[in-house]
C-alpha cells in the first residue's frame, strides 16, 4: 500500500437521511415563532413576558432534572423549547407569571420528565400543564383582555405581575379603560356557547378576536403549519383528519338545529382548534405510527372537540380531546398494524 | 410506454429515495484493471458448502481451471482467475468479518493468461438436467450480491411450476452501476443468458425489469428484443430497494410472495441482470467464472468507474490503481445501504462483490452522529417495504425481548434493507439490533 489510511467500521446502512431529531425540532421552533410574534403584537409586553416565563421555566425544569437524576444535558435536543412556548400560546394573555410558572414546572416535570423525557411521555407535555392550571387556577385561565389595546407595548396587564400565591386583581374595569369597542371579556366560543353571540369567520381567521394568546389567528397557524408539512417536519394527515372530524361532526349537529349549533367554519377557526392540530397533536411522541391510526386519532380529536364544545361544561375542548386521543394513542397502534407484506389477511 | 406511465408506475409500497450518487460512473466504459501480483480466492463465495480445493501448495495453475470443487448440491466449482503457481492455502479475514479459508494464488507475469475452456458442451443442443450441470460447472452465483448459487435456484422442485422469469436490472443501490453498464454493454450476453435460463427453469416468459433512471439501456434492450417475443422490458419505479426480488416481484405482476417463502411458489423466479450476462457470455465459451465488472466509487476515489476484476483481486491493489485520498476512509464491498464495511485492505472481491465504494472523512463525520431516544415519528414505518414496525422493533430489542419480536411482530421477515435505519432521526441502528435479534434467536433455537 502506497498511502497510509485508518480504516473506519461501520454497520449498515452507511448513508444515512439529513434530517435528525435537533433539525426537526429546530424547525418546528421557527415555525411557531411567528405565531408567537402576533401573539406579542395583539397582546403586548404581557404575552411577550409570559412566553420568556414559561419557555425559561421549561428549559430550568428540564435541566435540573438532568442534574438531580444525573443524566447528560438533554436541552440539546430542542424539544423543552417548543413545549415552553406552545404552552405559553395556550395560556391567557393576563394570565400571572407565576402561574405561568407553575404551568411549566408542571408540564414538563409531570407531562415529560417523569415519563422519561423525550420520546416516554404519553401525553403532550405542554398541555399536560395547560390542564393542570386549568384545573387549578380556573378563573385565571378564563379571564380575557382585548386584542390590539392602546398602549400594549408600555404598560403591562395589571394582573402579569401578581404575586405568587396571591389572587390576581380584576382586569374587567382595566379592560373597559383599554378596549377599543365594548369588551365583554369572553373569547368568540364563549360567546357562542354562553351568550349566542356570533364572531365573524373572517375576525377569527385573521385574528381579530379574543383568546389564549397564540390562537387567535388561524391564517398564521395555518401557514406556519403547511410550511412544516411541505418541509416533512409534521405529518400533515393528522390537522387533516382532525379538521375534517370536527367539520363533519359540527356539521351534523348544524343540520339537525342551525339555530342552536354553531356552524362547522366557526367550529374550525374558533377557538384553539387551530394551533392544537397542527401543533400539539402532531407531537410525533403522542401521535400514532399506523396509517390507518392517523386517520382514527385525527378523526377522534375532531369528534370530541365538537362533543365537549358544544355539550361540555366549557366552551373549548381541543386540549382535552388532544389528551384524551394522546392516551388512546398505544391501543390505536397496536390494533391498526399494517398487514405484513406477503401475508393473507389481517395479521 | 405513455404519458400514462408516469401516474401508472410500476412499483411497490413504502421504500425511500436516497440520492442515488451514480453520475459519478454510470457514463464511463468498463475497462480492465491488471492482475494483482498475489490473488486471494477464498473458497466459501457462494451460499452453501464452501468449495472443496483440489490444488497443491506449490502447483502451477492455468487461468480458468478448475481449483475447487463442488462440494455437495447447493455448492459450486472455483475455477483460477489468473495463470500462476500456488503460494499457499490459509485462513483470511473475510468480508463479513469471519475466518475463511483461501487460496493466495502467485500470477504469472509474462504468461499470456488465455483462458482455459472447462465446461465441454454445446449450450443449444441440452436437456433441462444436461443444462443445470453446465451452469454449476461454471461456477456462477447471483452476482447482484446475493451469491446464491445459479444451478440450484435454477433447478425447480417438482411441485412447483415456474412461468416467469424476472431478470432484475434495477440496481436500485446508491453509487452502483455496474448492472448498468453490463446492459448498455453486453446485451447480446444478456439476452442469450435470459435464454438459457428460461430453457433451465421452463419458463415460457422473461421480463427485465430496469429502473426508470436508466432509460437508455431500456431502450436498447427494447430495440434487441424485437425477435423475442417471450421477453420484454418494463421500466419501475426508481426508488430503494426496488431490486429486492419480493419487491421487484410486486412492482411487475403486482403479486406477493407468501410471507415466508421464495418466488418460485407464485411461478416465478428471479435473477440478475450480471448472472445471466455471465451466464450468456461463459457458457457458450465453455468458460468458468474468473472475473466479474465491479464499481469503484465513492468521494474518496481519484478515478471511478466500473473495472473488469479478476476474482481474488484485493481491495488495495484496486485501490492503487484507481488512486484514493490517504486519511480515515470507509470501504465497502458491495453498495451503502446493504454492503460491508471490511476491515482491511487484503480483502478479496469476491463472485458476488457489486462494488467497492470508499467513504472518505467529511462522508463519515457527517453520518457519526448522536443518537436520541425513539421520538416515534413513524418514518420507519412508512419506509419499510415489509410493512412491519421498525419503532416497535427497536424498542423490544433494547429490552432484549427478541422472542417476542420474532413471533408477534414478524422479525424473521426483515430482510435488512437498511430503509429504517436510514431515515431514523433519532439515528438508531434499527437494522444492527434486528441483525443481533436474529442471531441470538438463532443461537437459542440450535
Amino acid at each position: 500500500m502506497s498511502k497510509k489510511s485508518k480504516i473506519e467500521l461501520r454497520t449498515t446502512p452507511h448513508l444515512h437521511a439529513p434530517q435528525n431529531v435537533v433539525v426537526i425540532m429546530q424547525n418546528v421552533v421557527f415555525a411557531i415563532l411567528p405565531i408567537a410574534a402576533w401573539s406579542i403584537w395583539q397582546f403586548g409586553l404581557s404575552a411577550l413576558l409570559l412566553l420568556l416565563t414559561v419557555t425559561g421555566t421549561c428549559l430550568l425544569t428540564e435541566r435540573l432534572f438532568n442534574i438531580t437524576s444525573g443524566q447528560a444535558n438533554t436541552l440539546g435536543d430542542w424539544s423543552a423549547i417548543i413545549t415552553g412556548l406552545l404552552l405559553a400560546l395556550t395560556l391567557p394573555p393576563a394570565f400571572p407569571l407565576w402561574m405561568a410558572v407553575v404551568a411549566g414546572f408542571i408540564a414538563m416535570a409531570m407531562g415529560k420528565v417523569m415519563f422519561g423525557g423525550l420520546g416516554m411521555n404519553i401525553f403532550n407535555p405542554a398541555l399536560v400543564g395547560r390542564a393542570f392550571v386549568q384545573a387549578a387556577f380556573p378563573v385565571a385561565i378564563t379571564t380575557w383582555t382585548p386584542a390590539l389595546f392602546d398602549g400594549r407595548f408600555s404598560q403591562l396587564i395589571p394582573s402579569t405581575l401578581t404575586m405568587p400565591f396571591m389572587i390576581p386583581v380584576e382586569v374587567a374595569d382595566w379592560n373597559s379603560q383599554v378596549a377599543i369597542d365594548a369588551f365583554s371579556g369572553a373569547t368568540p366560543l364563549a360567546l357562542q356557547k354562553f351568550e349566542g353571540i356570533n364572531t365573524p369567520v373572517l375576525d377569527l381567521f385573521v385574528g381579530n378576536a379574543a383568546g389564549s394568546s397564540g390562537e387567535t389567528s388561524a391564517l398564521i397557524i395555518l401557514v406556519c403549519g403547511l410550511y412544516l408539512a411541505f418541509r416533512n417536519f409534521l405529518d400533515w394527515r393528522i390537522p387533516f383528519y382532525i379538521l375534517s372530524g370536527t367539520f363533519l361532526t359540527s356539521g351534523a349537529f348544524y343540520l339537525i338545529d342551525p339555530v342552536l349549533y354553531p356552524e362547522p367554519l366557526f367550529m374550525l377557526f374558533s377557538g384553539g382548534l387551530m394551533l392544537g392540530a397542527w401543533f400539539m397533536a402532531t407531537d410525533m411522541v403522542g401521535s400514532p405510527v399506523t396509517p390507518v391510526g392517523v386517520i382514527i386519532y385525527g378523526l377522534l380529536i375532531g369528534f370530541l372537540t365538537v362533543i365537549i364544545r358544544i355539550f361540555g361544561g366549557l366552551s373549548e375542548g381541543v386540549m382535552y380531546a388532544i389528551l384524551l386521543a394522546n392516551a388512546a394513542t398505544p391501543l390505536i397502534d397496536q390494533y391498526t398494524l399494517p398487514r405484513v407484506f406477503g401475508q393473507q389477511g389481517k395479521s | 410506454m405513455g404519458l400514462l406511465s408516469i401516474f401508472n408506475k410500476k412499483t411497490f409500497a413504502h421504500g425511500l429515495h436516497p440520492p442515488a450518487h451514480k453520475s459519478y460512473t454510470s457514463g464511463i466504459p468498463i475497462k480492465r484493471l491488471p492482475f494483482a501480483p498475489v490473488l486471494i480466492i477464498p473458497l466459501s463465495q457462494h451460499i452453501g458448502a464452501p468449495s472443496k480445493c483440489i490444488v497443491n501448495k506449490g502447483q502451477e495453475v492455468m487461468r480458468g481451471q478448475t481449483i475447487a470443487e463442488a462440494h455437495g448440491a447447493l455448492s459450486v466449482p472455483i475455477h483460477s482467475p489468473a495463470t500462476g503457481r500456488i503460494q499457499k492455502i490459509e485462513l483470511i479475514t473475510g468480508a463479513r468479518g469471519t475466518k475463511e479459508s483461501a487460496i493466495f494464488l502467485k500470477v504469472y507475469e509474462a504468461s499470456t493468461q488465455k483462458i482455459m475452456r472447462t465446461i465441454h458442451v454445446n449450450p443449444d443442443k441440452l436437456n433441462t438436467d444436461e443444462l443445470l450441470q453446465a451452469i454449476q460447472d461454471s461456477g456462477l452465483v447471483g452476482l447482484g450480491g446475493a451469491a446464491f448459487p445459479l444451478h440450484f435456484k435454477h433447478n425447480i422442485p417438482d411441485d412447483k411450476d415456474v412461468h416467469t422469469m424476472i431478470v432484475n436490472g434495477c440496481e436500485c443501490e446508491p453509487y452502483l452501476t455496474c448492472d448498468h453498464r453490463v446492459m448498455l454493454e453486453h446485451p447480446e450476453h444478456l439476452i442469450r443468458g435470459i435464454v438459457y435460463a428460461m430453457r433451465a427453469t421452463e419458463s415460457n416468459k422473461a421480463i427485465i425489469g430496469i429502473e426508470d433512471n436508466k432509460m437508455d439501456a431500456i431502450k436498447s434492450l427494447q430495440d434487441l428484443l424485437t425477435d423475442h417475443p417471450d421477453i420484454s422490458v418494463q421500466a419501475v419505479e426508481t426508488k430503494y430497494p426496488q431490486g429486492s426480488e419480493k419487491m421487484l416481484i410486486k412492482s411487475l405482476l403486482n403479486k406477493e410472495v407468501p410471507a415466508g417463502g421464495i418466488p418460485a411458489d407464485i411461478g416465478v423466479v428471479v435473477n440478475n441482470v450480471h448472472t445471466l450476462s455471465a451466464l450468456g457470455q461463459l457458457l457458450p465459451n465453455g468458460e468458468g467464472l474468473t472475473e466479474r465488472v465491479i464499481t469503484v466509487t465513492g468521494p474518496g476515489i481519484k478515478r471511478p468507474g466500473n473495472y473488469i476484476v479478476p476474482i481474488g483481486t484485493p481491495i488495495g491493489f484496486i485501490l492503487d490503481q484507481v488512486g484514493y485520498d490517504g486519511g480515515i476512509n470507509e470501504f465497502i464491498l458491495g453498495g451503502p445501504m446493504m454492503g460491508s464495511a471490511v476491515s482491511s485492505l487484503q480483502t478479496p472481491v469476491t463472485k458476488s462483490c457489486s462494488g467497492l465504494l470508499v467513504l472518505n472523512e467529511p462522508s463519515i463525520q457527517q453520518e457519526t452522529l448522536n443518537v436520541w431516544p425513539c421520538i416515534k415519528c413513524g418514518r420507519c414505518v412508512n419506509a419499510c417495504p415489509m410493512n412491519l414496525n421498525p419503532a416497535q422493533l427497536g424498542q423490544l430489542a433494547i429490552a432484549s425481548e427478541y422472542e417476542v419480536m420474532a413471533e408477534q411482530y414478524h422479525l424473521n421477515h426483515c430482510f435488512e434493507c437498511g430503509c429504517c435505519s436510514y431515515i431514523c432521526p433519532s439515528n438508531i441502528p434499527l437494522v444492527q439490533y434486528f441483525r443481533i435479534a436474529k442471531a441470538i434467536n438463532r443461537e437459542q433455537a440450535a
